[in-house]
């Protein structure tokens, strides 16, 4: 595991800025597992899941290369909602629920024990599958939610315009910031969840179906947001839509009953898969 | 064509039975709003929600020191059973799950079934017994104990009416869990807090039995905590209990405004609480 060797050489990096990340060196579209030598964002190895008794997810192993979309795809209760959430460690907020494995980013242990859950939500921010933003706040303090509530110095009348900029919201916003954040539609919720997330400047953004509940113009909008994310961001989508999974992602993983049963370009995923079942799902032969 | 036309009937049937028995149901209410309204009506002026008690047939007196006595008690009883309900409440919703939550659940089920002559003897046990006095003190612990069993389920019931939805979005931002409570879901579960909070203090406002034998009553103004207090409801049962008539009309007027005042707390809380229905997402 070249892989490996090259992440223990790497002495912490330092946490990426988005600007600083979008002027390094970019990575190859569509990177496969084989991929040679770039250092990977997301390393998952031996990832089990449980629900109480129920094994929700089997030996799950992974690489997400950085500034890619990876979509994870599969019929429903597969596990690949599980396996998302066991990203930003919201899966053992669930009573009786608990993760076992390897699972590090930029080389770094994320389940240990003595890990905060805390610091590492501040470093994978999560937009999850119906629009949840803060009743009780106007847009511009939805944007600046995590900033404020976890303190954070600095502008952040500056980065509330640049995120919602950046999440394709400003223009329609923009005259309205102290308006409740309920007064928007279902489409532009989503992308204030979206901003709300990209506001406390994670490296890895995880989308939980993020346009399951949105229609079709609304969606198309979260997916050129999604391309243009992957030039700062590390992604990880699930979606129950094929299609948008073909259309956003560079890597794709196919979950089944609990186990990945394959991983690679989504092009080869889509047009040439090694395993009959991923072949068979894609194929809309079941599922 | 005869099948509709049965259909009919019974429609019109059930629709009459049900309306009659609202009716039956309003009648006590609405007599017994009228029976005050007209029977204190008369007495009501401006003095009476200023002066002192008068004796049996010297005219003018009011129930100034009783209406200030409640507003004195209440606050005691809310200051003490406010932080303890609403603490509980948020305890339950969040970590009401286990074993410790469970038992305090179930305490507190079965705390606000207690009948309020009980909890008057336990706080004359605890306190009045002790200090050897009738006192606002003692009138405000039987009810605060009263008030926290409700508040404690009120409140834990508004908070998980908040969706976990919003829990998670803060979670996912990196914000502690313990900030979450507090910023997050405690601020769109405060119309239901306060809510529960306003039903509490009208409860309590029109309690009797808790207040007979510990707080007295009270012939002049007080805000001493150790001192015997005067309170509307054990002064409209003491004179209702008199033979004098115009104790009895006093007692009708008193009554009267023991209703309005419980009434307009009713008011407030129901309104706030349409508010925050209206403004909660989907």
């Amino acid at each position: 595991m070249n892989v490996h060797q090259e992440i223990a050489a790497v002495k912490s990096p330092p946490p990426l800025s988005p600007e600083v990340a979008s002027e390094s060196r970019r990575p190859r579209p569509a990177p496969g597992q084989e991929a040679p030598a770039i250092q990977p964002k997301l390393t998952v190895e031996h990832l089990n899941a449980w629900y109480g008794q129920n094994h929700a997810l089997h030996d799950v192993n992974l690489v997400v290369p950085p500034r890619s979309v990876t979509a994870a795809i599969g019929p429903s209760g597969c596990g690949k909602s599980t396996f998302l959430r066991c990203l930003n460690r919201m899966h053992e907020l669930i009573p009786g629920a608990r993760a076992e494995g390897t699972l590090r980013i930029d080389g770094k242990d994320l389940l240990g024990r003595d890990v905060d859950p805390v610091t590492l939500r501040r470093r994978v921010g999560m937009v999850f599958q119906r629009p949840n933003p803060f009743p009780t706040m106007s847009i511009r303090d939805n944007v600046a939610a995590g900033l404020k509530l976890n303190r954070v110095p600095g502008d952040h009348a500056e980065i509330v315009e640049r995120t919602l900029r950046q999440a394709a919201l400003w223009d329609e916003v923009k005259d309205r910031l102290g308006a409740s954040a309920l007064s928007l539609s279902g489409g532009q919720q989503q992308r204030l969840c979206i901003a709300r997330a990209l506001a406390v400047q994670p490296e890895v953004l995880l989308m939980d179906e993020p346009a399951s509940a949105l229609d079709p113009i609304a969606t198309a909008k979260i997916e050129d947001l999604i391309h243009e994310l992957k030039e700062r961001y590390t992604i990880v989508i699930v979606t129950h839509n094929m299609q948008q999974a073909g259309r956003v992602s560079d890597q794709t993983a196919f979950f089944y009953m609990g186990d990945l049963v394959e991983v690679g370009p989504t092009e080869k995923i889509f047009t040439n898969p090694s395993e009959k079942r991923t072949e068979d799902y894609v194929t809309g032969k079941f599922g | 064509m005869n099948a509709l036309r049965w259909r009919r009937f019974v429609n019109v049937f059930w629709t009459v039975v049900s309306g009659s028995a609202v009716l039956l149901a309003l009648l006590p209410l609405v007599s017994l709003l009228w029976l005050v309204t007209s029977r204190g009506l008369p007495g009501l002026s401006a003095s009476f929600f200023v002066n002192l008690p008068t004796p049996v047939g010297e005219p003018g007196g009011g129930v100034g020191n009783a209406i200030v006595g409640t507003f004195f008690m209440v606050g005691l009883a809310s200051l003490m059973a406010l932080p303890v309900g609403v603490g509980a409440g948020v305890f339950l919703a969040e970590k009401g799950e286990g074993v410790a939550g469970k038992a305090i659940r179930f305490t507190a089920e079965v705390l606000s079934g207690v009948p309020s002559i009980v909890v008057g003897i336990v706080a004359y046990g605890l306190i009045v017994a002790h200090m050897k006095r009738f006192s606002a003190l003692a009138g405000g612990v039987a009810l605060a104990l009263i008030m926290i069993p409700s508040l404690a389920r009120s409140t834990e019931d508004f908070i998980r009416l908040v969706p976990s939805a919003l829990r998670e979005a803060s979670l996912a931002l990196g914000v502690p869990g313990w900030k979450t409570s507090l910023r997050v879901i405690m601020p769109t579960a405060l119309g239901g807090i306060v809510t529960a909070v306003l039903l509490a203090v009208a409860r309590a406002a029109g309690e009797t039995a808790p207040l007979l034998f510990t707080a007295l009553n009270n012939q002049y103004w007080n805000l001493d905590p150790t001192q015997p207090t005067a309170s509307l409801t054990v002064q409209i049962y003491n004179y209702a209990i008199s033979p004098y008539e115009d104790w009895h009309e006093k007692a009708w007027t008193a009554a009267l405004v023991l209703l309005l005042l419980v009434g307009l707390l009713n008011l407030t809380a129901r309104f706030l609480s349409r508010n925050r229905l209206q403004g909660a997402p989907r």
